[in-house]
C-alpha cells in the first residue's frame, strides 16, 4: 500500500479510535455542532420550498385590464382584437366578468359570500402578457392602457410575485450571513477541543517529535479529528432538520393552505445533506488546523 | 561526525548555559561527557538533538548544520539519531512494545518489518518477556531499558544518552553501560553525558569534560 495513503489511513482511525474513546463527550460535542447546524439549514430548506413555490408561480410577469361596469361586452371583444394587433403584448387572455365571479366563488372559500351577492360587482377583465418586460415597458403599457375609454383600472399581477422573490432572497441572504456565523461558532467549539486534546496529548507529541515524527505526522490525527467531529455534527443536524421538518410541516400546509396555496416541504435533498456534510466537515478540518497551527508551535514541543 | 565550532548558548532570560565550546567527535567514538549537574550536559546534547539551536557558533551533526537546518528537516535529523533521555520520555499509557514501535510508526515503516526490529530490540536490552507490560509496571533500571531500546530500534548512526545510570542502583547501572559498551562495538558513534564517568573507563571511553558550561581541556 502507498506509504502516504497507508499514514493518512492511520491517522483516521486513530481520530476515529479518540472519538470512540470517549462517546459522551463527543457526542455531546457533536450535538452542539449539530445545533449550530440545524437553525441556518432549517432555514434554508423551507426558504427553498417557497423558492419553489414562487417560481412556479411567477411564470411570466402579466397586466391586469379592468374595464369599465358599463362597458359591453361586444365593446369588451373589439377591444381585445385590438389589443391582439398590438406588438408590444405577447398574448392577451379575457375574462369576462360571470367567469370571474365563478373563479372567486371557487377559491379561497368565497363560495359564501359570492352567494349573498345580489348582484356580480365584478367587470370584465383582460389579462395581458407584455412582449417585452422590462420596467419601462411595463410603464409604457400601463399609460396606453390607462388612456383606453373601456379602461377602468390597471394592475401589475406580477408585484405580489416580485415580493415573494425579494422576501425568498432575503431569507437566503439572512441564512447565510446565520450559515456564516454559526459556522464561525463551530470552528471555535473544534478548536477548543482540540486545544485541550493537544494539551493532554502533551507528552505523546513530545515523544513523536524527539522519534523524528514530522509536524504533519502529529497534526494528522487531530485534523481528521476535527473532519469527523465536524461530520459528525452535521449528520445530527441532518436528523434534526428532517425531525424538525417533519413536525412543521402540518402546521405550514395548514397555514399556506388558508391562503389557497397547495406547499408540500420536500425537506433537505441529497444534494443539500452532501452540502451540508461537507460544510460541516470542512469546517471541522479548519477549526481544527487553526487549532493546530497555533498550539503546536508552542514552545516544548519544539 | 559531529563537531562543535565556538558554540555559545544563552537561553531567554540570560542564563549562559555554553560558552565558546569546540570539540569534535569521530564516526565510532565512544565519548563520555562530564561534568557537574548544571555544567551545560543536557544544553549541548540538546544542540545535537535539534531540540534547541545555539546563540553563536555552529553544531555540525554528519555533515548538517544542526543550527541552520530548517524546520522541515529537523524530524529526518533526529531519525539518524537514538535519544535516551535522562526521564526516558516514555508513554505510559502505552505498552513495552508499543513504545519501543514508535519511533518506526512515525517514519512509516512497514508494520512486519517494525514488530520483527522491535522484537529484536527488546531481545537485545532484555526485556523480551515484558512486551505487553506497561512501563509504569517495570522498574527504573528496566525504563531505562525500554527506552534505549526505542533509541536503537531505527538503527542510528549516533547513539545519545543523558545521564543513563542516574538513580539506578550499581548493578543495572553496571547493565546499562554494558549495553552502551556492545553498541559501540557494533560500530555505533556514543555520546553518553553523565556525572559518574566511572562505569565507563573500564572502556576505554574518551572523556569532555564541562565546567560551568566551558570545555574543560582533555
Amino acid at each position: 500500500m502507498n506509504n502516504w495513503f497507508r499514514s493518512h489511513l492511520l491517522a483516521l482511525l486513530e481520530a476515529a479510535l479518540r472519538l470512540l474513546s470517549k462517546p459522551f463527550g463527543s457526542f455531546m460535542s457533536a450535538l452542539v455542532i449539530a445545533i449550530a447546524l440545524t437553525l441556518p439549514a432549517l432555514m434554508y430548506a423551507v426558504l427553498d420550498d417557497f423558492a419553489g413555490l414562487a417560481k412556479g408561480v411567477s411564470g411570466k410577469p402579466e397586466i391586469s385590464i379592468f374595464l369599465k361596469k358599463e362597458i359591453p361586452s361586444p365593446d369588451a371583444l373589439r377591444l381585445q382584437e385590438i389589443l391582439k394587433k398590438d406588438a408590444r403584448i405577447a398574448s392577451v387572455r379575457y375574462i369576462a366578468r360571470d367567469e370571474a365571479l365563478k373563479q372567486l366563488a371557487a377559491s379561497g372559500g368565497f363560495a359564501d359570500v359570492v352567494g349573498s351577492l345580489q348582484e356580480n360587482p365584478l367587470p370584465d377583465a383582460f389579462i395581458i402578457e407584455p412582449a417585452n418586460s422590462t420596467p419601462a415597458d411595463f410603464a409604457e403599457l400601463k399609460t396606453y392602457f390607462l388612456k383606453l375609454p373601456e379602461v377602468a383600472q390597471v394592475q401589475l399581477d406580477s408585484a405580489w410575485v416580485e415580493r415573494l422573490h425579494a422576501i425568498v432572497d432575503l431569507g437566503r441572504s439572512a441564512v447565510l450571513m446565520l450559515a456564516g456565523l454559526l459556522g464561525a461558532a463551530l470552528m471555535i467549539i473544534i478548536f477548543n477541543t482540540i486545544r485541550l486534546q493537544i494539551l493532554t496529548q502533551r507528552h505523546e507529541i513530545s515523544v513523536s517529535l524527539l522519534v523524528g515524527a514530522t509536524r504533519a505526522y502529529v497534526r494528522r490525527p487531530f485534523l481528521y479529528f476535527g473532519f469527523l467531529q465536524g461530520l459528525m455534527g452535521g449528520v445530527f443536524a441532518w436528523a434534526l432538520v428532517a425531525w424538525l421538518m417533519h413536525l412543521l410541516s402540518p402546521r405550514i400546509q395548514s397555514l399556506a393552505q388558508t391562503y389557497s396555496i397547495v406547499l408540500s416541504l420536500h425537506g433537505l435533498l441529497w444534494w443539500h445533506v452532501l452540502a451540508l456534510l461537507g460544510f460541516a466537515g470542512m469546517l471541522g478540518w479548519l477549526g481544527a488546523s487553526l487549532s493546530v497551527h497555533r498550539h503546536l508551535h508552542d514552545r516544548p514541543f519544539a | 561526525m559531529i563537531q562543535f565550532d565556538q558554540v555559545t548558548m544563552r537561553y531567554p532570560g540570560g542564563h549562559e548555559a555554553l560558552c565558546d565550546v569546540s570539540f569534535e567527535i569521530k564516526h565510532g567514538e565512544l565519548v563520555i561527557l562530564a561534568g557537574h549537574s548544571g555544567a551545560g550536559k543536557s544544553t549541548l546534547l540538546k544542540l545535537i538533538a535539534a531540540l534547541e539551536r545555539p546563540t553563536s557558533g555552529s553544531v555540525w551533526v554528519s555533515g548538517q548544520d544542526v543550527g541552520k537546518l530548517k524546520s522541515s528537516q529537523v524530524p529526518y535529523l533526529r531519525r539518524s539519531l537514538g535519544l535516551v533521555m535522562q526521564d526516558h520520555r516514555l508513554l505510559m499509557d502505552r505498552s513495552v512494545l508499543d513504545n519501543v514501535l514508535l519511533p518506526m510508526r512515525v517514519t512509516g515503516l512497514h508494520e512486519q518489518e517494525a514488530l520483527r526490529r522491535a522484537h529484536a530490540a527488546l531481545e537485545k536490552v532484555g526485556l523480551s518477556a515484558h512486551e505487553g507490560s506497561m512501563p509504569m509496571t517495570l522498574s527504573g533500571g528496566e525504563q531505562q531499558r525500554v527506552a534505549i531500546a526505542r533509541a536503537i530500534v531505527n538503527r542510528p548512526t549516533i547513539l545519545i544518552a543523558d545521564e543513563p545510570t542516574a538513580h539506578l542502583d550499581p548493578a543495572y547501572a553496571r547493565e546499562i553501560a554494558a549495553l552502551f559498551r556492545s553498541f559501540h562495538a557494533a560500530g555505533v558513534t556514543v555520546l553518553l553525558a553523565t556525572h559518574d564517568d566511572t562505569l565507563f573507563s573500564p572502556y576505554g571511553a574518551r572523556r569532555i569534560e564541562l565546567v560551568q558550561g566551558s570545555l574543560k581541556d582533555e
